[in-house]
């Protein structure tokens, strides 16, 4: 359980969360949505300690999020922030277990390899593990970054955007692995997700973000209406239902 | 060993191998002269290009290195401070007061960096030249004014001929200094995937920033005290090592130490045989074959992938 109290942040005169308190359920997928500038990712970036609290409180399990829980926050929660482009010549493999580092400072164990090798399979990089990471293609690479962070074999995966730049089977792929971490193994992911159609398919909790409050949350089936979409996202889609799920009609 | 052995023998007084401890001079010259030069060369060597490797990690550009990146020329300002105001200061306050104006002027630098759009990274190596550039005027100019010209050459160039024994044994400091970086080499590389991986695998970034920079500093400052600034080894060798082989530092940085001994001794033996019983700067040569070697590394890059 991802407990937030209180949170504050604004850069220069501006507010860019005000006030938040929101508690993230442990178990399943959680998705924030909200438009442009609502603050999403500024949460994540807190949530994931990117960003120094200026006011407010923010605790995991009962852990509070500060730098100086940082070894254990790094067992705890694994992240995945928005751009990652990095300038440094790693294989896939070498990557990967920089994600066991939490666990192993770096002094790789038999238990270490078996994650690692779980990891690439688990995202079929097992044939690439051992190309430099800036000879793949954009969506492997976005691949070999995702295995990393499921390496760190964390209770709860934040992923900030993971989505972009990946086609619509990559995304339906990564997706589905994101439910099956959280169905088979318990986990939690908590993800920023821009398309409203992928989180009311896969997620089983919304929390829909504007203007740097909570506007509100509960089940996508509940939450994803004509309403939704012209209070907080100001526009006026149309929203169909196929089965038990809400589709927006662009 | 062979370059080694090359260096140990070669010199403007030639020696035999059966000489050494038949003939008491000829000991005598191998243990005062020839054999410190030689591990000065390869110490200096080593400790450069693993810095220079360090260093590109912790500002995420591969075009940088300590020696021309203001460090070199900051642990020079230092030493010109010690001699202007302390003249009979200790060797020891020297090194002190050097490393501390080397770490002064590479935090400043990264933070220049910090600022830069990450998008263009060759905005980064140029900036470090301007960076370097000034400040190196700046050491220039308080030397003109206090008459210490010729000195100042001395730190600036570097130049493996006046090393003798008694007088680069400070050298060994900055090689415990390297090798205790290889400790935390796993940290350069996460620090080298930048601040939010850092913090994502639960690494104190702040702390791993300041002691590269400290690493790099006392090493830059020795460097400069002892044999003078040796441009270039800490950006051609870790270029080639990481583009062959990576950046998993621990698994590199020994290669980068190594590669770097050997290309330092190779410029100083050119140096001494190229016009001998003369001797060019290795600072020199190694300015030459650097320049050859950034041009073919800057042309050669857009082939590989990317």
């Amino acid at each position: 359980m991802i407990v937030v109290e209180n949170l504050n942040y604004s850069v220069a005169a501006s507010q860019i969360l005000k006030d938040v308190s929101v508690t993230l359920p442990k178990g399943g997928i959680t998705a924030l949505i909200g438009p442009n500038g609502a603050g999403k990712s500024s949460l994540f970036s807190h949530i994931a300690r990117l960003l120094p609290l200026q006011s407010g409180r923010i605790s995991v399990d009962g852990m509070e999020v500060t730098p100086a829980n940082r070894q254990e926050l790094s067992r705890k929660l694994a992240i995945l922030p928005q751009q990652v482009h990095f300038a440094t010549r790693l294989t896939v493999k070498e990557l990967v277990q920089f994600g066991r580092y939490p666990h192993c400072q770096g002094r790789l164990q038999a238990e270490d390899h078996k994650m690692v090798e779980a990891a690439l399979k688990a995202f079929e990089l097992t044939p690439l593990s051992h190309r430099f990471l800036d000879t793949l293609s954009g969506g492997q690479r976005h691949k070999a970054h995702v295995a990393m962070t499921y390496a760190q074999d964390t209770n709860y995966l934040l992923l900030d955007e993971p989505l972009n730049n990946l086609d619509i089977a990559a995304s339906r792929a990564l997706m589905a692995l994101l439910r099956r971490l959280a169905d088979e193994e318990g986990k939690t992911v908590v993800i920023v997700l821009h398309d409203i159609n992928f989180a009311a398919q896969y997620a089983d909790h919304l929390v829909v973000l504007k203007d740097g409050c909570i506007e509100r949350e509960g089940k996508p089936s509940d939450m994803v209406t004509g309403a939704l979409l012209s209070d907080v996202f100001g526009t006026d889609a149309q929203v169909a239902v196929i089965g038990d799920t809400p589709f927006v009609v662009p | 060993m062979v370059l080694a052995a090359i260096s140990l023998f070669f010199g403007v007084i030639s020696l035999r191998p059966s000489e050494i401890f038949s003939n008491s001079e000829a000991f005598g010259l191998m243990v005062d002269s020839r054999l410190p030069r030689t591990l000065a060369t390869l110490i200096a060597g080593a400790a450069l290009a693993a810095c220079g490797m360090i260093m590109q990690m912790l500002v995420r550009n591969r075009f940088v290195e300590p020696m021309t990146a203001g460090t070199g020329q900051g642990a020079a300002l230092g030493i010109l401070i010690v001699v202007l105001l302390f003249p009979s200061a200790s060797i020891l306050v020297k090194m002190c007061i050097a490393t501390a104006t080397a770490l002064l002027s590479s935090i400043g630098f990264l933070l220049i960096v910090r600022r830069l759009p990450p998008a263009q990274p060759l905005l980064v190596p140029l900036v470090a030249m301007i960076y370097g550039g000034i400040i190196g005027a700046g050491v220039t100019f308080v030397a003109y004014q206090w008459d210490m010209l010729q000195y100042i050459d001395t730190w600036l160039n570097g130049d493996f001929s006046g090393v003798m024994r008694g007088r680069y044994e400070l050298l060994w400091i900055a090689a415990l200094m390297t090798a205790l970086t290889y400790v935390i080499a796993d940290q350069f590389a996460i620090a080298g995937l930048g601040r939010e991986a850092s913090i994502n695998l639960g690494l104190n970034y702040d702390q791993v920033m300041i002691l590269g920079l400290l690493a790099i500093s006392v090493v830059a400052a020795l460097t400069v005290i002892t044999v003078g600034a040796i441009p270039f080894v800490g950006l051609i060798v870790p270029n080639i090592i990481s583009r062959r082989f990576g950046d998993n530092l621990r698994a590199t940085l020994p290669l980068t130490a190594l590669c770097g001994a050997s290309l330092v001794l190779v410029s100083d033996i050119i140096g001494r045989v190229i016009r001998a019983p003369y001797e060019i700067p290795v600072g020199t040569v190694l300015g030459v074959l650097g320049a050859v070697v950034f041009l073919w590394l800057l042309y050669a890059r857009p082939k590989h992938a990317r």
